[in-house]
């Protein structure tokens, strides 16, 4: 048994998501043989860092201009010539690996078993249905296992140790039907939202893109923690669609997350109810987010949000 | 131009999931049914285009039992000119559900196929990359924004970081994302209307699909719940708990 982890990275240096999408593939079978592969352009950083992660067995490194964005259709090709060797392909469940892998298995003629939150064999899964009303428990025969890997269900593997061999192995080329355009990043100091310890998120309760801004920052400041967003508040435009938590949006399991103004809608419940410690801020005492909460206040998050801030 | 759009019978948003008691699936009987709100966009999209005097024509198909017909009235009602049902009684895996949208589009020669990002029931969010990898296309996922020119298609991504603009060749797949627009209700004269279109049938025999899963679904289960929580009078309580109680600040 062999598994193949495809790493998300900025052709510097490896993403978190990919430290947990590891911790996955040791859980499949402790001693199976784990391969990186690290397509990028002018990547060999991110190659090096991929190879520092413990318990890899070695780093196949593709250099080329055509991944140098990470383009799904160019990323399909050279994976899909690489997965014959391999019993599994794993790549995180966010919006990287579910653009590559299920084109890949296309390519491949295979099925994805998408988000899996737990192994119970080599072929065998559980993945939430139903925005995580429901959890199924699958199991796969196909030859290659295409997997995406929630990543809060899993720990991140560490780093260090005697750094794996890197092999070059040759690009697939550009398959000449996308191309990059731009991108439009949001810049923050904060900690990474999937990543981050503690998160403080509002919700359209805050009533205004400023409020929104003015509540949350001081505390978010105060408590290092990342900013997240309900789906009413990202469509209300206080913040941009990036901060979005929930089925649609991103997965987080911080060991705090404070909802302010969120009534806990089931699509935002999806993102955020493995979170360690859950504090709910809401003016309607009858708000889902309550039922949910290990903390609940019932009040107004303009009043609330500064007092607990001068309070921590 | 030609646009494909595959909807999908769901579960309603709105319903509270519940597991059968013998572990097999979710109910469905007695359930409130609707499109994918994914897909609703997707046909919104799709009529927009055709509105701009893009698209000259709109197929929704649909895989699925008998009430999916349902769902293509909805998409007929939306806007689209033709609705094809493929009959289908059981839980199909995106990558079959791929296959047969693949054959589909040999037949019917679109050069666009637009769909939502995801079904909200099982959550694969796979169909769309699949299908464009069958057919060799570009693809364009979780799109908040899509612009359609002569030999090219321009979309924005949202992506973890941000937005992503990429320049697609077309022919392309699109799945689309909640902020790509927000779909129209049907009125009452166009749900008269499209009562009154013929909806075409193919049968997955005539399509030379296998419907054999490779994925076979062992037991579905309702998710561990969370311990009740408290509520808390003020704020120097929460603060109290949260310091050492919970020992989280």
């Amino acid at each position: 048994m062999s598994i193949l982890v495809i790493a998300e990275h900025d052709n510097k240096a490896l993403k978190n998501s990919t430290l947990h999408v590891f911790t996955a593939a040791l859980k499949m079978k402790p001693d199976a043989k784990v391969s990186v592969l690290v397509a990028g352009k002018d990547a060999a950083d991110a190659a090096k860092d991929a190879a520092s992660v413990t318990g890899v067995t070695e780093v196949l490194y593709s250099d080329d201009k055509a991944y140098e964005h990470f383009l799904a259709e160019n990323m399909a090709g050279l994976i899909a010539k690489l997965a014959p060797d391999f019993s599994h392909v794993l790549a995180p469940a966010n919006s990287f690996g579910r653009n590559v892998l299920p084109r890949t298995a296309g390519l491949c003629r295979s099925a994805v078993v998408s988000d899996i939150i737990a192994i119970e064999a080599p072929d065998t899964f559980s993945r939430p249905i139903y925005a995580g009303n429901a959890v199924a428990l699958v199991k796969c025969s196909d030859t290659i296992k295409f997997i995406t890997v929630r990543t809060t269900a899993f720990d991140e593997a560490k780093k260090g140790g005697a750094a794996a061999p890197i092999k070059e192995v040759p690009a697939a080329g550009d398959a000449g039907l996308s191309h990059f355009v731009s991108s439009d990043m949001t810049v923050s100091k904060r900690p990474e939202l999937t990543a981050a310890k503690t998160i403080v998120s509002g919700g359209r309760g805050l009533g205004s893109h400023d409020q929104f801004h003015n509540l949350i920052e001081p505390l978010a400041d105060k408590l290092n923690a990342a900013i997240g967003a309900s789906r009413a508040a990202v469509d209300s435009g206080y913040v941009s669609n990036d901060f979005q938590i929930g089925q649609t949006g991103k997965i987080v399991a911080p060991e705090l997350y404070i909802a302010a103004g969120i009534s806990g809608a089931i699509q935002h419940l999806a993102g955020m109810k493995d979170s360690k410690v859950i504090v709910a801020v809401n003016k309607d005492p009858d708000a889902p987010i309550f039922q949910q909460a290990d903390y609940g206040l019932v009040g107004d998050a303009a009043v609330v949000l500064p007092e607990l801030t001068k309070l921590i | 131009m030609k646009i494909l759009v595959p909807v999908k019978r769901v579960i309603d948003y709105n319903v509270n999931i519940r597991v059968k008691p013998d572990n097999s699936a979710v109910e469905t009987a007695n359930v409130k049914m609707s499109m994918n709100p994914f897909d609703e966009i997707a046909v919104e999209e799709a009529v927009r285009l055709k509105e701009a005097n893009i698209a000259s024509e709109i197929i929704a198909v649909s895989i699925g039992p008998a009430g999916a017909v349902e769902t293509l009235r909805t998409a007929l009602a939306m806007g689209t000119q033709r609705a094809i049902h493929v009959p289908c009684e059981i839980n199909l895996q995106s990558f079959i559900v791929a296959d047969i949208l693949s054959k589909i589009v040999e037949k019917e020669k679109p050069e666009l196929v637009i769909m939502g990002k995801q079904g909200i029931d099982q959550e694969g969010a796979q169909a769309g990359a699949e299908l464009a990898a069958m057919l060799g296309w570009s693809q364009g996922l979780f799109v908040s924004k899509l612009q359609v020119e002569s030999g090219k298609i321009t979309v924005s991504r949202e992506i973890d970081g941000g937005l992503e603009t990429l320049s697609l060749k077309p022919p392309s797949v699109i799945t689309v994302d909640l902020r790509l627009n927000t779909p129209r209700f049907a009125t009452l004269p166009n749900i008269m209307k499209a009562k009154k279109i013929a909806i075409e049938t193919i049968e997955t025999a005539a399509l030379g699909v296998s419907l054999e899963s490779s994925i076979e679904t062992l037991k579905v289960f309702p998710p561990h719940t969370r311990k009740a929580g408290i509520m808390v009078k003020d704020v120097a309580e929460l603060v109290d708990k949260l310091r050492n109680e919970a020992k989280v600040i």
